[in-house]
């Protein structure tokens, strides 16, 4: 006999619920977090280079998504800055974005007590980092001029959802036929009025502007959830 | 691969309310926003769903279009991403619908012998 059962249930609502867990974690630590993520190669790891190298005071510490490897903790680690790595790769294929749940397992070996923000540096994917909240206060995306005009239009879910958008690899704009009008035209179109930002990572050319925004942030109260 | 992590979540959620029972069918609502391709979503769904409650489930999929609501008062149904008001030429209109992931109900198989599995 066939019965029919009703459900109504959001597929990613048990997600949902560890991310608020995580958030509430954060907040009673005082930790402002930022969930930063971008197609693979986009500069998530340089950009943290150039802006955590001097953060006027702010203690931060980062925590390193990647399917493989710890090349990009490395990285930040040379800044002396404290790094713990979540490696996706043990699962089926390699998950390609962050969950809830690992951003949680993660949580004890973070020194959040001693910390003012924490960045989480997502798995490079542009599609499933989106749909899965880890518990942070502002999602943050870096997208490059290498990746062409039609990406907001490609990756609504992901531009629609990020606060601050870092255009990055400007120093490369002589060099290719990127549209840069066309760019921000797309971009106003999927996310009207967003908070964006010209930078090169390499160069350190516009990370300022970021910076600013980004101690800001960390400085205002936390709101009730 | 966002199909995958996808189908997870739909048998974990079907597996919450199925109280051990196979399952038979499960009626799905995906908004455009979501940007699943069905085919896609089913196949890893026919994976995913082995040595569960879910195993040889059909997966019925409506596809909710996007719609938007204005400050002004103007909703419109996008086709494309283009989500400033059309007629205002405000940027914060809300999405009414399109952007939900939801499993609606689900159909299950009574009066089976007790030993099935319940998977895991």
């Amino acid at each position: 006999m066939h019965h029919p059962v009703p459900v109504r249930e959001g597929v990613l609502d048990a997600n949902t619920t560890i991310a608020r867990a995580n958030r509430e974690d954060f907040d009673r630590a005082s930790v402002k977090v930022i969930n930063l993520m971008s197609s693979p190669g986009a500069g998530k790891t340089t950009l943290l280079e150039a802006v955590l190298r001097d953060l006027d005071g702010t203690r931060a510490a980062v925590l390193e998504g990647d399917v493989q490897g710890s090349l990009d903790s490395e990285r930040i680690e040379a800044l002396g800055v404290p790094v713990v790595q979540i490696s996706t790769g043990e699962t089926f294929g390699g998950e390609c974005h962050l969950d809830a749940n690992m951003v949680r397992s993660a949580l004890g070996d973070l020194p959040l007590d001693d910390v003012d923000l924490l960045i989480i540096e997502n798995v490079g994917n542009l599609v499933c980092p989106a749909e899965f909240t880890v518990g942070e206060d502002v999602r943050v995306m870096v997208t490059s001029i290498t990746e062409g005009e039609e990406k907001p239009l490609k990756y609504p879910l992901m531009f629609r959802s990020c606060e601050f958008i870092l255009v990055n690899k400007i120093d490369l704009l002589p060099h290719l036929d990127f549209d840069l009008d066309l760019f921000l035209e797309n971009l106003d179109s999927v996310h009207p009025d967003v908070q964006h930002a010209l930078v090169s990572a390499r160069t350190g050319e516009g990370t300022e502007a970021f910076k600013k925004w980004l101690l800001e942030r960390v400085r205002t109260p936390a709101r009730a959830s | 691969m966002h199909e995958l992590s996808l189908s997870s979540a739909i048998v974990a959620t079907v597996t919450k309310h199925a109280g051990g029972r196979p399952v038979s069918s499960v009626k799905l609502h995906v908004g455009a926003l979501r940007q699943v391709v069905p085919e896609s979503l089913e196949f890893y769904f026919g994976l995913v769903a082995r040595d569960t409650v879910c195993e040889g489930a059909r997966l019925e999929q409506t596809l909710i279009a996007l719609r938007m609501r204005c400050s002004c008062g103007y909703e419109w149904d996008l086709d494309e991403p283009s989500f400033r008001c059309p007629d205002c030429g405000a940027g914060d209109a809300e999405i009414v619908a399109g952007d939900e992931f939801e499993v609606e109900s689900i159909v299950v198989e009574e009066e089976r012998s007790a030993s099935s599995s319940a998977g895991s």
